[in-house]
């Protein structure tokens, strides 16, 4: 089968890879209908995620149709139309039944690589690296799931394949950002990013009662999307201060809620960004944590920060003494999905959460690498691109 | 004279340094070898069964032992070398060759914990990839051992 493989630092390429086959009862197989172009993909496509071999198949947001099903499959069957979340989930570890899904013990077959980087493992993710699992990606024509009666999801009939793909994994990514954020009633809640997983939480936040939704970022068509389809309000960071203006827009508070969905390559405009940059660069620190520490000197006092931009290891110039001093809760979690996605999707059905605008794009397979070239560098407003390894929508 | 007794001195200090060093690496290297490795399975004490498999097949080199995990969170499983078991190095070189005794307690120990909870040991998906590069066999190397390294 076709495949979208990691072949070295910024180098894709669509190579012909063998067919997956079922490995474990609990196994499904499923035909990838439609996967999309995710932000974390860039770090390992840039070499900030170790662990990647060259011809590894990325990928990790998805959905598609079941064609094969393991003898110990009990909730499905082929025929399926299912989304599958990212990450991959055993569904009986204390973890995955505390709802904390992305800390699956049984499912991350190579434990002691991040145990030995983070102390304890995540679980498995699809496509995205050998610490994280190394199970292969979604990019393909097809993909074996584990696991798949906790991972996979029905999708109901009037839910369109592109409003669905988003369920896999950055619509389940925003909406943990905001409820284990803390959001409440009432409260002003500002958000790092209006990528689709920032415009998700901003969009969640609403839903669960936040009176008033700031995002942030630097793209003018990305800023008018959130304001046209989430319905938020935005700021341009390279026009303004960022505090200041949230100073302002919070009678002097600060937001209730600062929720990060940037990462480790984030952007900024003042020193401290350049600093993170150059030190990024020369391999003195891994991540770049411009946006957190805005979020942080940003949040009220007593305030809540969750960090849902990935991030592989040390920081420099973390402003502990802010966390301190001013009470904030700090929160982070790769993204428990199998917790929220059939509300979400029961959601999309009802028309109370609009994902399908995200698709900027539809590509077939073999156009995968410039996909990617499009998304990273937004050419063409492009804020994800949907990969179609069937070939795109006319 | 006085140079003389420098010498002696500084030989004296670093000979009693390497002393100490050694013995603290011998004691270490007893410690790790001896230091019981433990998963908490999430199903009740009542519920555990007989020593699962894995950790069966390993019965002539180890001992185990089972207790309650406080707040519910099911049963601490926990195993440790004994007898000729404790024989090995658990250095780098050991570990990077898949020497260290230690490697087959831990694997043994989440195949049994995953074993207990799911049904199955997942398994990674094969082949792993299907290019060969000098980095990818240095990465091929680290997974063949992450299933016996880490944190228990």
């Amino acid at each position: 089968m076709k495949a979208l493989c990691w072949e070295g630092v910024n180098e894709l390429s669509v190579e012909d890879v063998p067919d997956p086959e079922l490995r474990n009862d609990q196994d499904v197989i499923v035909k990838v209908s439609a996967g999309t172009t995710c932000g974390s993909d860039l770090h390992l496509i840039g070499g900030y995620i170790p662990a990647m071999r060259a011809g590894d198949v990325i990928g990790h947001e998805f959905l598609g149709e079941i064609v094969e099903v393991g003898p110990g499959v009990r909730r499905h069957k082929v025929g399926d139309r299912v989304v599958v979340c990212s990450f991959v989930g055993c569904g009986r570890c204390w973890y995955c039944a505390n709802d904390l899904w992305s800390l699956c013990d049984n499912s991350n077959t190579n434990p002691g690589i991040t145990q030995a980087m983070w102390g304890y493992e995540p679980g498995a993710v699809f496509g995205y690296s050998h610490a994280m699992g190394g199970l292969r990606g979604s990019h393909a024509e097809y993909v074996r799931v584990p696991f798949a009666d906790y991972g996979a999801f029905p999708v109901p009939d009037e839910v369109d394949d592109v409003s669905a793909l988003f369920a896999s994994d950055s619509a389940p990514t925003g909406w943990m950002g905001a409820d284990l954020g803390g959001v409440r009633p009432g409260d002003v809640v500002a958000v790092w990013g209006c990528g689709a997983v920032g415009q998700m939480a901003a969009r969640a936040a609403m839903l669960l009662g936040a009176e008033r939704v700031v995002c942030i970022d630097r793209f003018p068509e990305r800023l008018a999307m959130t304001r046209q389809h989430i319905g938020a309000e935005t700021i341009d960071y390279t026009e303004t201060d960022v505090g200041a203006e949230l100073r302002e827009l919070t009678g002097g508070r600060g937001p209730d809620v600062c929720i990060e969905a940037v990462g480790m390559e984030a952007h900024g405009t003042g020193p401290d960004y350049a600093y993170d940059q150059a030190k990024q660069q020369l391999r003195l620190h891994t991540d770049r944590p411009t946006a957190v520490r805005e979020a942080i000197y940003s949040c009220r006092k007593g305030g809540s920060v969750f960090v849902l931009g990935v991030f592989g290891g040390a920081v420099d110039k973390f402003p502990l003494g802010a966390l301190m001093n001013k009470g904030l809760t700090l929160r982070g979690a790769q993204m428990h999905g199998q917790r929220y996605i059939p509300m979400l999707l029961d959601r999309i059905a009802k028309g109370e959460l609009s994902t399908r605008h995200l698709a900027t794009h539809e590509m077939s397979l073999d156009e995968a690498p410039t996909a990617y070239d499009m998304f990273k560098h937004k050419k063409d407003g492009c804020v994800r691109a949907v990969i179609r390894p069937g070939g795109a929508a006319a | 004279m006085k140079r003389a007794f420098v010498a002696a001195a500084v030989v004296a200090g670093v000979g009693a340094g390497l002393v100490r060093r050694l013995r603290s690496r011998a004691a270490s290297r007893q410690d790790d070898l001896s230091r019981w490795l433990v998963v908490t399975v999430n199903v009740p004490p009542e519920r555990f069964g007989e020593t699962p498999e894995p950790l069966a097949r390993l019965k002539d080199h180890i001992e185990i032992r089972t207790a309650p995990a406080p707040g519910g969170k099911g049963t601490e499983l926990a195993a440790r070398l004994c007898g000729n078991g404790r024989t090995g190095g658990t250095g780098p070189i050991a570990r990077l060759s898949g020497n260290d005794p230690r490697q087959p307690v831990r694997e043994a120990l989440r195949e049994a914990k995953s074993l207990i909870e799911t049904g199955e040991i997942m398994k990674p998906d094969a082949p792993p990839t299907t290019r060969s590069t000098p980095g990818g066999k240095l990465v091929g190397l680290v997974t063949r051992r992450a299933s016996g390294e880490g944190r228990l």
